[in-house]
């Protein structure tokens, strides 16, 4: 059997995006005629039953937060589709964004039909433009075939959706940030509480979701919240966009349901299809650079929250990016932190100061002169960052960091001693030249 | 260097987007894209500031914190090489040394023609065809030397049929 499941992929490449006509034969928009004749709380409930989980990273359960949202009695409320994917080694809502737009589009016409809401927003970052016009023009033919805009489908309900851009900030991922950002103004975190459900956008309530869990919607109206958690795990409903790319054999996005294992993700033909090269693979990062890093012995764990979550790991946005042993995880993991010390957007101490400390640390064992104390000074400021910073982005910042100080330990001492086993570091010269 | 978008062209730019708070991002995209040289010339955020009611200093706050902006003249196609973690294990310091060496000009660094400008950027979502670059909304992936040179002659070559 298969191992790729595409319920919400099952159009990517098969239709022309922009075009309801083909989008409805494929079984679009179905979702929403369905929906549209229940009474909300009757979808919150198909959704809690899905066990849907958000796909943006945090993996907070979508029928809960939509059940928090709806008992707020105060209006106008809002709809933001969050299309930052910012994280490195994702690039699945890029996918649905460009091959199966009305998806998206129908799956947050029935976030909207739910909470009575008027106006959607969807936050595409600056880097995807060429994807923003295209997706406009999905909007465009929603509207002039009757599903968005005024009076929807002959109903009493209108919505409106309006593409807002970004500018080139990962923190703008963040869902209080992003909101900041679609006012118009420098995306820095807000306080939390208010929570967006109370004070969202434009201060009033939100609903901030993701690309893929927006998409999901369609497919949970149409099959029912039972069906759709049957594809998945009893604690993970459904399926997952995963995006494999690194030293994998066959890079790409997969849609696959939850728990299959990790070493079917990474190995199996149809998947990753093991190393792209000769050398055998060291370990892999989990749900972008703000994800824990996994190693062999971790291999067995099956993909859903729970889980990887009882092994230290995550879905996270579901990238997976594989090294094999030409990577020295000191030089990879100062990869990794010159990301975060570019996206910092310097509100707060332990983030902005910390990663640079980080840097310059793992900079020691790179040049062969750290000891035994900075490791022991690595595991401290991974530790602060997570407990100190401001929010998620300075928070998850050292994830990487401190799984493999924990897992690979042992090549954190070979560059005490003044050996890279990858022989990255120390032997540049000779390296370039090969 | 305010000489290449007249007053007019930033109005009409302003008037297209609608002068509402919230359209100052795509707004100033936009002037940065229609410049020409990829840049927010002072008196163009001057004008955007005074269009839609804020202070200056505002409009600089935005500038400065996006990384797609820059407050001064780049090439006429900016060259972004991907360095995050996903595009650096596939050998993105090796694109790196082919651009340079291809353009002789450091990252960071324009042409004296001011046609090409060189420098890194975060993870733009196309890491299963790493390392990747990115020309304005082109994307190239599977970067080889050859492959290098004839993306660059392809942007010389276009930009003479453009005179
Ligand atoms: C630094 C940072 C960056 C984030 N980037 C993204 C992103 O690019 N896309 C996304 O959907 N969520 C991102 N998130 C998570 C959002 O804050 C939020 O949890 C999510 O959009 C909620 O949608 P979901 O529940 O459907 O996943 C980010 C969070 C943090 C802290
Ligand atoms: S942790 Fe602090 S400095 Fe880092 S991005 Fe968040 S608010 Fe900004």
């Amino acid at each position: 059997m298969s191992k790729i499941m595409p319920l919400i992929s099952a159009n990517c490449g098969k239709i022309s995006p922009a075009s309801v006509e083909d989008y409805v034969r494929a079984g679009g928009f179905s979702g929403l005629q369905k929906a549209l004749k229940m009474p909300p709380t009757q979808i919150i409930n198909e959704v809690k039953k899905a066990k849907l989980r958000g796909r943006g990273g945090a993996g907070y359960p979508a029928g809960s937060k939509w059940q928090q949202l709806y008992e707020i009695k105060h209006f106008p409320k809002y709809i933001v589709c969050n299309a930052d994917e910012g994280e490195p080694g994702t690039f699945k809502d890029k996918l649905l964004l460009e091959k199966d737009p009305l998806r998206v589009i129908e799956g947050m016409t029935i976030a909207g039909y739910v909470f009575n809401a008027h106006d959607g927003y969807i936050y595409i970052r600056g880097e995807y433009a060429a994807l923003q016009d295209d997706f406009q023009a999905a909007i465009d033919s929603a509207v002039r075939a009757g599903y968005l805009g005024d009076k929807i489908l002959g109903t009493d309900y209108s919505y409106h959706l309006h593409i807002m851009t970004g500018a080139g900030a990962y923190v703008c991922g963040e869902n209080s940030a992003m909101l900041n950002s679609i006012e118009g103004k420098v995306g820095r975190p807000r306080v939390k509480p208010p929570h967006l459900a109370e004070v969202g956008l434009f201060q009033q309530p939100t609903l901030v979701n993701n690309v893929e869990s927006f998409a999901n919607i369609p497919t949970i109206m149409q099959i029912g919240g039972e069906k759709y958690l049957s594809y998945g795990t009893v604690d993970s409903g459904g399926t997952k966009l995963i995006c494999l790319s690194g030293n994998v054999a066959n890079p790409g996005v997969y849609e696959v349901p939850f728990g299959l294992t990790l070493r079917d993700l990474i190995y199996d033909e149809e998947l990753g299809g093991g190393p792209s090269g000769q050398k055998k693979i060291k370990f892999f990062h989990l749900g972008g650079q703000s994800g824990p890093c996994g190693f062999l012995s971790q291999l067995d764990t099956p993909y859903c929250y729970q889980a990887l979550r009882d092994k230290g790991l995550s879905v996270g946005s579901g990238a997976i990016v594989v090294m094999d042993e030409s990577v020295c995880v000191i030089d990879y993991l100062k990869a990794v932190t010159e990301f975060f010390i570019h996206e910092s957007c310097g509100k707060c101490t332990p983030c902005r100061e910390g990663n640079k400390q980080i840097y310059a640390l793992l900079d020691k064992f790179a040049q062969g002169t750290a000891s035994k104390e900075d490791y022991a000074l690595l595991q401290r400021l991974s530790t602060l960052l997570a407990k100190a910073s401001f929010c998620g982005l300075g928070q998850a910042a050292a994830t990487a960091l401190s799984t493999c100080l924990k897992n690979l330990q042992a090549e954190f001492d070979a560059h005490i001693e003044g050996r890279c086993p990858a022989g990255v570091c120390f032997t540049k010269q000779e390296s370039g030249e090969q | 260097m305010s000489g290449e978008l007249k007053k007019e062209q930033v109005l009409a730019i302003i008037k297209n987007k609608g002068n509402a708070k919230e359209k100052l991002l795509s707004i100033l995209l936009a002037i940065q894209e229609a410049s020409g040289w990829n840049y927010v010339d002072k008196e163009w955020a001057k004008l955007v500031a005074t269009e839609l009611e804020i202070p200056l200093t505002k409009v600089y706050d935005v500038l400065t914190f996006y990384a797609m902006f820059s407050t001064e003249p780049r090439g006429k196609y900016v060259i972004e090489i991907c360095k995050s973690a996903p595009c650096h294990v596939a050998k993105a310091d090796s694109a790196v040394q082919m651009f340079t060496e291809e353009l002789g000009i450091k990252m960071g660094e324009t042409t004296a023609n001011n046609l090409f400008t060189l420098q890194y950027t975060s993870c733009f979502g196309a890491c299963d065809l790493a390392p990747v670059v990115k020309i304005g909304e082109k994307v190239y992936g599977h970067l080889t030397r050859e492959k290098v040179a004839e993306i660059i002659k392809t942007y010389r070559e276009g930009s003479r049929c453009l005179k």
